[in-house]
């Protein structure tokens, strides 16, 4: 089997900055796994998203990461999306004047057109919406907001998942999906994330807390520390994790 | 070449013996010697087959054009136009066409199909030699004017060339026009008032609805009036009307200068609502070429309760000098200007609007959003007053500014006037750009760089777009998708 994301001694820094952000960072996620990455503030954890989206502000100094078995450092962000990579952003961006809903289609029709697939019927894609937005409650008035303007934090990371489910990536990379959560809103927002799982979609979940791993329940743990992983376990890492804090894993690093 | 010989060139070109007697034979085949002169006038008028009275208000405007000096306030810079250097009358026929689409730019032919024009109809707006034919049938513009026409004269509408009011209601057109834009006015509305070539003459009569929108579209048959055109609009006591300017196709053109006059005027209750799409060729990546569009636009608000709306959308021409105004001569009148106006590459927008409080409980709103991209200069200027006897006048004006890159200039340039102290004047202003976490973020979900600078400009231009009709509207969204190609990146 061809491992979907493949990390391999990944070095980045920020562009004209000379601190190294990922120090030697490794890691393989096979198609259905669920990964759960936990570190402390400053570790690189959202470098790490921002990095395998293509953000621009970054340089790779070393290493590689393969997706599906190709050079996912080469391709634009765009490419990235439409060939099945997906990021829930820690802080959603806001784009006043774009209504949701013409956000969705607009994204979804963006990628089917990449794919080579034909645009979707506006019938098609409003069964589509309503279908997904009811299982997050979110509700038609949301839809006709405009992206992210004047969305509460529950509303914006609801909204990312309402993305998810509408685009169907193969790899959905959760950066600190749990921020900013109440326990109802969280529960909304795992409840969509699990309904997401499948035998071949995988799942890279970054967070600080166990609490999120009780509700979305990872394969493998990994700790990350100072830009690299410094450990890999099952679930009970994180519970350790939780009893223990992550000094012993910065100073180890 | 020495002038002597130039001038009798000239005298060749015009032939004299036709000129003395009136110019009645082989005119479409003709083309006036360039440069203006008292005779180009008159050369224009009788092509025209104007009456007298229109042939001295055209001399009249003549003779103080020659006065008259170019403006110069305008944030726009080009090289000094030699107005004796240009052609003042060309008879349709007489301008070279392509023979065919493959003559034209291919990158012309590019944007149509982008627009999905049909293949006919791209032939039309290149100009292709015998094009209008093609009309004819995509239009099927016979039946399709025709019952137009008959539905308009139903209500009493007047609709036709501005040639033709001339000739066929006299009465109007004295009555009217130069009413709002004098032909004192400023330099390039003297200029227009002495040569124009033809354009719209809307009559609207008494409480009548306009029962469709009114578009150019169905003027298309008289085209190469572009370059002097002159609109004269009367919404008359209680009636409505919208109107359609331009088209979102981008239109090849000969001629570099335009500088077109368009006047409305509003009596009691009445409704005019003026809306404009301007894609005229904006010049090539490096600045050559381009058409200059020096327009005054200006609606009177003559009557208790009227109401005039200017939307714009400007996406074309190298240099765009513009501002569609309002004067709230009416007791309660009100006047309303949205624009959005981009420029990329090397354009240059030098656009807004005067709002002119004078009568009572005026009122005017002001929304413009100007986007700027490549190296292009972006500026809005707008003038807000209100006189000692427009008590309680009422203005509220928005101005944003969005930049594409960091080579590009935005610039606000607001004059306000209240002369009496209850009068209540507000002023908005942004200027932001694209940021890179927006740009990511589509990118992200799958957008092209492209798309996603059209997605965040529209969602920018969105209070503007909803005032335009629906049809305008869908157009828009996606010329302002095509105007900002390679803006980024």
């Amino acid at each position: 089997m061809t491992a979907l994301l493949e990390i391999k001694n990944l070095h980045v820094k920020v562009e004209g900055e000379d601190k190294e952000i990922l120090r030697g960072f490794n890691l393989t996620v096979n198609p259905g796994e669920v990964h759960a990455i936990m570190g402390p503030n400053g570790s690189g954890k959202s470098t790490l998203s921002y990095v395998l989206a293509g953000k621009d502000d970054y340089e790779i100094t070393e290493g590689e990461v393969l997706y599906k078995g190709e050079d996912l450092l080469e391709m634009e962000p765009d490419e990235r999306a439409a060939a099945g990579l997906f990021l829930a952003f820690q802080y959603p961006v806001e784009i006043p004047g774009v209504a949701f809903m013409t956000f969705l289609k607009t994204a979804l029709n963006a990628q089917r057109k990449t794919r080579g697939e034909g645009e979707l019927s506006t019938p098609d894609f409003m069964r589509l919406v309503k279908e997904k937005s009811t299982a997050l409650n979110i509700s038609q008035d949301m839809l006709k907001r405009p992206v992210n303007v004047g969305f509460s934090g529950g509303e914006k990371k609801r909204s990312e998942i309402l993305q998810m489910a509408l685009l169907q990536p193969e790899l959905c990379v959760m950066d600190e999906t749990d921020s900013g959560l109440d326990i109802d809103a969280l529960r909304v927002v795992s409840d969509g994330v699990n309904a997401l799982r499948d035998a071949e979609r995988a799942m890279v979940v970054i967070t600080h807390y166990q609490r999120l791993l009780n509700h979305i329940v990872p394969d493998v743990v990994h700790v990350m520390a100072a830009g690299r992983i410094v450990k890999t376990g099952g679930k009970e890492l994180a519970l350790e994790l939780e009893q223990s804090g992550y000094a012993a894993f910065t100073e180890a690093a | 070449m020495p002038a002597v010989r130039e001038t009798i060139d000239q005298v060749h070109e015009i032939d004299v013996d036709k000129y003395k007697y009136g110019f009645f034979t082989d005119i479409e085949s003709e083309k006036a010697p360039k440069g203006l002169s008292e005779d180009i006038v008159r050369f224009i008028s009788a092509k025209k087959e104007e009456p007298e009275w229109m042939l001295e208000w055209r001399l009249e405007a003549y003779q103080r054009w020659r006065t008259m000096r170019e403006p110069s306030w305008a944030k726009v810079a080009y090289p000094k136009i030699d107005f004796e250097d240009l052609y003042y009358y060309a008879a349709p026929k007489s301008t070279p066409a392509p023979k065919s689409l493959d003559e034209v730019d291919p990158e012309l032919l590019a944007t149509y199909e982008k627009l999905g024009i049909p293949l006919k109809e791209q032939e039309v707006l290149a100009g292709v030699e015998g094009a209008r034919v093609a009309v004819d049938a995509v239009f099927d513009s016979v039946s399709v004017v025709t019952t137009f026409r008959e539905e308009l004269a139903k209500h009493g509408i007047i609709f036709c060339s501005m040639s033709e009011a001339v000739r066929e209601h006299p009465e109007l057109v004295r009555k009217y026009l130069g009413s709002v834009v004098p032909t004192s006015d400023n330099f390039y509305a003297t200029l227009n008032s002495a040569v124009f070539s033809d354009g719209s003459f809307v009559y609207i009569p008494p409480g009548v609805r306009c029962p469709m929108e009114l578009s150019t579209y169905f003027r298309i048959n008289e085209r190469n009036t572009g370059q002097f055109e002159r609109t004269l609009l009367i919404a008359d006591k209680g009636s409505y009307v919208s109107y359609l300017e331009g088209c979102t196709a981008p239109m090849r053109d000969e001629n570099q200068l335009h500088a077109a006059v368009v006047e409305l005027v509003a009596h009691e209750d009445a409704e005019i609502k003026y809306s404009t799409v301007q894609n005229w060729y904006p010049g090539d990546k490096n600045g050559v070429g381009g058409i200059y569009n020096f327009v005054t636009k200006r609606g009177d608000c003559r009557g208790d309760n009227s109401k005039i709306s200017w939307t714009q959308v400007e996406t074309g021409s190298a240099i765009t000098w513009k501002y569609p105004s309002c004067i709230l001569r009416g007791d309660n009148s009100r006047g309303e200007f949205y624009s959005i106006a981009i420029s990329n590459g090397h354009q240059q927008v030098d656009s807004g609007t005067k709002m002119i409080h004078l009568g009572k409980n005026t009122s005017s709103r002001i929304i413009s959003k100007g986007i700027a991209a490549g190296v292009s200069e972006n500026t809005y200027r707008g003038l807000v007053s209100a006189h000692g006897k427009a008590t309680n006048a009422r203005n509220f004006t928005q101005c944003d500014s969005l930049l594409i890159g960091d080579r590009c200039g935005a610039h606000t340039v607001p004059y306000i006037e209240a002369k009496n102290s209850s009068t209540v004047f507000e002023h908005e202003a942004t200027t932001s750009k694209i940021s890179d976490d927006q740009m990511f973020y589509c990118m992200q979900r799958g957008l092209s760089e492209e798309e996603a600078v059209a997605l965040i400009v529209n969602g920018f231009v969105r209070d503007v777009l909803q005032h335009l009709p629906m049809e305008f509207m869908v157009e828009s969204q996606k010329l302002i998708g095509i105007s900002l190609e390679g803006s980024v990146g």
